[in-house]
């Protein structure tokens, strides 16, 4: 027997492309992130109540990665800004690849912010760096309290935590301290907001932190 | 579920140190796997099989090498290890602690037989 020695990152092909998108991210002053979650805690609401307040101000695309449809590109769609969807045909995740193959239809020139929606599902996403400067993980309040215990791989990865669905508190077992808690105990560093697309709290904090993040431009 | 693309990601790693006609001479693969790596060991395990079978390569088996989460607290300097998810520092109970190890996902070596 011999041995042969490899030391090799297994995804390091996805992790060269995702440094090409950054290195582009970067060339031309965007700000991207990649807001990650289970299906159904809110994504593509968050987005559309953050295009509502903050669109008419800054350029911003986005790019929809889901498992079929494009029923969230139509969505967005409706607040006039570029959008690009991605279907991955049962794939659990986006890759940097794949979002290089969408940045092509995306005029980068000029844009002030990037939103990548990926795939709804909390453990696959961590694995794949797509080029953003962060990961903004939403979890709803029907989730439960002890989802970043359960997940804590997307705790770990993010910087901006999203409790969104807080107007349903009062129906639910959830817990917001102990929630809010459970994430900060795997990632102390997370920046946390607590926000409803149905009553718009907590919208123009979120919103005012992104607008933050574009003028200080990664 | 996403080990099959990751056990793709190993093969296609293997492929480049061995050409597919001396394929029947891997013997393991050596892979490391961090515990907050997001992969689930039995499912890469499972998923590398099935990909190999019936290919040139199904000599190959995953031999799979496990990292546990270990950690530094910034404050006190220990390093203790992260089990049952407890991210606080055992020693003085601060929860500003540096991860150093448990997210890896590598291809670690390849066990060939000599001469065949």
């Amino acid at each position: 027997m011999s041995i042969v020695t490899i030391e090799r990152k297994v995804l390091e092909r996805n992790d060269e492309v995702a440094r090409q998108n950054r290195a582009d991210f970067q060339r031309h002053g965007i700000f991207v992130f990649n807001i990650v979650s289970s299906p159904g805690a809110g994504k593509t609401s968050i987005l559309e109540r953050t295009l509502e307040q903050i669109g008419p101000d800054l350029r911003i695309a986005v790019i929809e990665g889901d498992v079929q449809t494009d029923f969230d590109a139509r969505r967005v769609a409706r607040y006039k800004v570029p959008v690009v969807q991605i279907v991955t045909n049962g794939g659990c995740h986006l890759e940097a690849r794949l979002v290089r193959d969408a940045l092509a239809g995306i005029e980068l020139a000029g844009l002030d912010m990037l939103i990548i929606e990926n795939v709804g599902n909390l453990v696959c996403p961590a694995n794949y760096d797509l080029g953003e400067a962060l990961k903004v993980v939403v979890l709803s309040t029907t989730e439960g309290d002890e989802k970043p215990l359960k997940y804590p791989g997307m705790f770990l990865n993010a910087s901006v935590l999203i409790i969104n669905k807080i107007d349903l508190l009062p129906y639910l077992n959830c817990d917001l301290a102990a929630l809010r808690g459970n994430a900060l105990q795997i990632n102390p560093a997370l920046k946390v907001f607590e926000t409803s697309c149905t009553t718009l709290a907590g919208i123009s904090e979120w919103c005012g932190w992104l607008k933050g993040k574009v003028s200080g431009k990664p | 579920m996403h080990e099959l693309a990751i056990a793709q990601g190993v093969l296609d790693i293997v492929r480049q140190y061995v050409p597919e006609n001396e394929a029947g001479s891997i013997h393991s693969v050596r892979v490391r796997i961090g515990r907050l790596s997001g992969v689930v060991p039995e499912s890469l395990d499972f998923s590398f099989e099935a990909i190999v079978a019936g290919t040139p390569w199904q000599s190959a088996k995953l031999q799979i090498e496990h990292v546990p989460a270990l950690s530094q607290c910034r404050n006190c300097g220990a390093e203790f290890e992260i089990e049952e998810l407890a991210f606080r520092c055992p020693a003085c109970g601060s929860t500003d602690i540096s991860l150093i190890a448990g997210r890896e996902l590598q291809v670690v070596e390849i066990e060939v037989e000599d001469g065949k």
